[in-house]
């Protein structure tokens, strides 16, 4: 069903794609700095450290599309048998654990100034800790087990505990009494954002998107050569 | 409008430490995905120059093999 995606057909395209996306991501993330930290204007509440938005915001939506990504991959992959689903959902981790790990940073840092307080065992704070955790245990789980079968199943059903946690991130400002604001854009809904911080989240944003499947290439690139590898010793 | 940009009215040191620590994280990453790439890709050519004759022609028939092995990306 799946086989236009199965490695041997993408890897052609696969191990040439990174330069192209490398020279878009910079592209794309030097003009989002420059909208972000030059031509945006500043907070009436909260002043420039609303800036601190054009980092925390797109690295917390990376991580939650990407580990929501995993879990749907990991989930087919395990019904349907798709051994490359698997590979996808590894390849992708690292950098959606390093987003989470950015949002959790950059959120700290712009609690100080707005709420006096670097951390808050606040719901969607903590949420987000969850999230990360969930990541480090499904990567932990790939360098533990050697047995295929075996880590396929461990790694799902990780990432089926840790999707419950997803909706919790994001129905937590509206469930919870928080710290953490409401959202401020709504894809169904009037978003409360001005265009004008809009068109620098966005862009940034896409930049981040950028880096993530650039990063996403290299490492599957990296696990298909390392199959390769194992193949060469079998010869 | 300088110095607005760097002291950003008391807010400079938190915006330009959450933008350089996700910087670093993007080199940090890069960094460390290029480098297990490359030893895995050097890993390849070793054990493919070990190969004898007939098994390399076999190893090169297929594609991803061929890719690895012609494939000069620089990223």
């Amino acid at each position: 069903m799946f086989k236009f995606l199965e490695p041997n057909r993408i890897f052609s395209i696969t191990s040439k794609a990174p330069r192209y996306v490398f020279i878009l991501f910079i592209i794309v993330f030097f003009i989002g700095l420059f909208e972000a930290l030059v031509l945006s204007p500043e907070d009436y509440k909260q002043s420039h450290s609303v800036r601190i938005m054009y980092v925390h915001v797109p690295a917390a939506w990376i991580s939650i599309g990407i580990f929501s990504t995993i879990t749907f991959l990991s989930i087919i992959g395990y019904i349907f048998k798709i051994k490359n689903f698997f590979l996808i959902s590894k390849s992708l981790a690292p950098s959606g654990l390093v987003f989470n790990v950015i949002a959790l940073v950059t959120g700290s840092i712009w609690g100080k100034p707005t709420w006096g307080t670097w951390w808050a065992w606040d719901a969607r704070i903590t949420s987000m800790l969850i999230l990360a955790l969930f990541y480090l245990m499904y990567l932990i789980s790939w360098r533990i087990y050697d047995d295929n079968d075996k880590v396929y199943k461990i790694s799902s059903i990780i990432t089926i505990f840790g999707i419950i946690n997803v909706p919790i991130i994001k129905y937590s400002v509206d469930w919870w009494n928080t710290l953490h604001q409401p959202a401020s854009i709504n894809i169904f809904s009037q978003s409360s954002i001005h265009e004008s911080m809009l068109l620098p989240l966005l862009i940034m944003t896409a930049a981040f998107a950028l880096f993530s499947l650039l990063i996403f290439l290299m490492k599957y690139n990296t696990e298909l050569i390392k199959i390769k590898n194992k193949g060469l010793d079998r010869l | 409008m300088i110095k607005e940009i760097i002291f950003m009215n008391g807010y400079g040191i938190y915006v330009w430490s959450a933008f350089l620590f996700t910087f670093l994280s993007f080199i940090s990453l890069y960094v460390i995905t290029k480098s297990q790439y490359v030893r895995e890709k050097n890993k390849f050519i070793v054990k493919f120059g070990t190969l004898d004759s007939e098994r390399a022609d076999f190893a090169r028939s297929q594609s991803i093999n061929k890719e690895i092995l012609s494939n000069t990306s620089k990223i």
